[in-house]
């Protein structure tokens, strides 16, 4: 465990200037502390709103340190979270009408997950700002409550031995802390659990589409380009009317890859991301195909060759995303797709030549 | 809903476990069973080596290759080396952190 050194003289904190979401400040045992309101503002409902839905947002964060909410004492329980707004805000919503200390980590703005992840949710920072906030002065307790979360960042036995406060994991949700409270910091199985329900899936969806929407264009113009080119120059008419299956079909493999699968992941045969957004990949090109019904065979190659490849790794992605995929079953997968995908992009390439030198009848 | 079976890096020494129950506590896939006074893995295929085990088990008689499992964050690694990391935020367990 890296040494933790005291920079900060004791009580900085209190000093800082009042931070916009605080309301008040409370008396405490080590002095006045910002003090918080569990009911969120219509502004800080539309922050979690887009947090939820749209990509991460780089400067979300809250002043780390200590805050009250209600009146808590020396017997009130003490939370820890991120300085991620959104993790706070769930965090404040939870407690209201309740009397509790939340103790905020720098994490430099990131959840508790993936701040846990990286580290930076981490027992080093957790003991150094329960020092900076004096907890063995604040609180008879000698208990912080965790999100349960965090644990992969935080080693509890060493927080005991550095600081004598006991460490209980609190539950993955925030909704659940106060049942957790009131039934004495005991979780049930289901709090413990980490569900990934077609809800989540499909607030995650906008996240895989819309980056792969970002490629798209640069697909659409290769497409085009390569539909259009001939060796008069670049034909505008060709280029639509060759290209316009394949855009569609891309259209298609972003559908069925980022959306598609994550939707009905359960229901896909296979455990293999790859494989399953392949099946969709598949089923979707095939639909799609039945509107061209003329389509030459070369055309015909490349469709079925590169459209569900294109879909399986665009389903591969939502590993990023899923609650379940461990490291190791990442590696497999990538082990085995990326030579495939690489090989169907290969010879789509070399088919697609093949289709404009007979086109051009140059040989 | 399980990832790709038989491929988990999770080891438990149940010499050195003393049954405290830590691990269960913060596994967030009930991975880990009491049976009798020790711990045992009741369901391999069900963890994503997030390590909160690991890290939690003050006996050492835990171990796991912890990691990300993202395949942007493992292409990355690839592609420019350091280890693999969700730095592109915000993914994985969003909604769920608190
Ligand atoms: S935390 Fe370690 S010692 Fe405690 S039950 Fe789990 S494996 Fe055994
Ligand atoms: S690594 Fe994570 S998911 Fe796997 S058993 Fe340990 S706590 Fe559970």
């Amino acid at each position: 465990m890296p040494e933790i050194k005291l920079t900060i003289a004791p009580g900085t904190f209190k000093e800082l200037k009042k931070p916009p979401y605080a309301t008040g400040t409370v008396q405490s045992a080590i002095g006045k502390v910002w003090q918080v309101p569990a009911e969120l503002t219509t502004a800080d409902k539309f922050g979690i709103f887009r947090c939820r839905t749209s990509a991460y947002r780089n400067d979300y964060k809250v002043e780390p340190g200590l805050y009250a909410i209600g009146q808590p004492g020396g017997a009130s329980d003490i939370i820890v979270t991120a300085n991620y707004k959104y993790s706070f805000d769930v965090v404040r919503r939870a407690l209201k009408g309740m009397s509790a200390w939340i103790l905020v980590l720098n994490t430099k703005g990131i959840n508790v997950w993936c701040a846990a992840g990286k580290g930076t949710f981490g027992t080093a920072e957790l003991i150094k700002r329960m020092q900076l906030a004096q907890l063995d002065k604040l609180s008879e307790r000698k208990t912080i409550i965790l999100p349960q979360l965090g644990a992969v960042g935080i080693s509890a036995h060493e927080v005991r031995k550095a600081t004598g406060f006991k460490v209980v994991y609190g539950p993955v949700h925030a909704k659940d802390l106060r049942a957790f409270i009131s039934a004495g910091h005991k979780a049930t199985k289901e709090m413990r659990t980490m569900e990934f329900p077609i809800t989540s899936r499909m607030a995650l969806v906008p996240m895989e589409v819309i980056p792969m929407l970002k490629k798209y264009p640069f697909f659409a113009l290769i497409v085009l380009l390569a539909f259009g080119l001939e060796p008069s120059g670049i034909l505008f008419k060709n280029a639509i009317g060759g290209g316009l299956p394949f855009l569609a079909f891309g259209l298609g493999s972003i559908f069925t890859g980022a959306a598609l699968t994550p939707a009905l992941l359960p229901f896909i045969p296979t455990r293999s991301f790859a494989v399953k957004g392949w099946i969709t990949g598949v089923v979707g090109t095939g639909l799609l195909m039945s509107a061209f019904p003329h389509f030459n065979t070369i055309l015909l190659g490349i469709t079925l060759l590169f459209f569900p490849v294109a879909s399986s790794y665009i389903a591969l992605q939502f590993t990023g995303s899923t609650t379940f995929t461990g490291m190791s079953g990442v590696n497999k997968e990538l082990k085995t797709s990326i030579p495939i995908y690489l090989f169907s992009v290969a010879v789509s390439v070399l088919l697609l030549i093949v289709y404009k030198i007979i086109e051009w009848r140059v040989l | 809903m399980k990832y790709i079976s038989k491929v988990v890096s999770l080891k438990l020494n149940a010499e050195k476990c003393v049954g405290c129950g830590m691990c269960l506590e913060v596994c967030p896939h009930n991975v880990l069973r009491m049976e009798g006074r020790k711990a045992v893995i009741a369901d391999l295929d069900g963890c994503m080596e997030c390590g909160a085990c690991m890290t939690n088990c003050a006996f050492g008689a835990i171990t796991v290759n912890k990691g990300v499992g993202c395949a942007a964050a493992i292409i990355n690694s690839l592609l420019y080396g350091g280890e693999p990391s969700c730095d592109c935020s915000g993914g994985k367990g969003r909604d769920s952190c608190c």
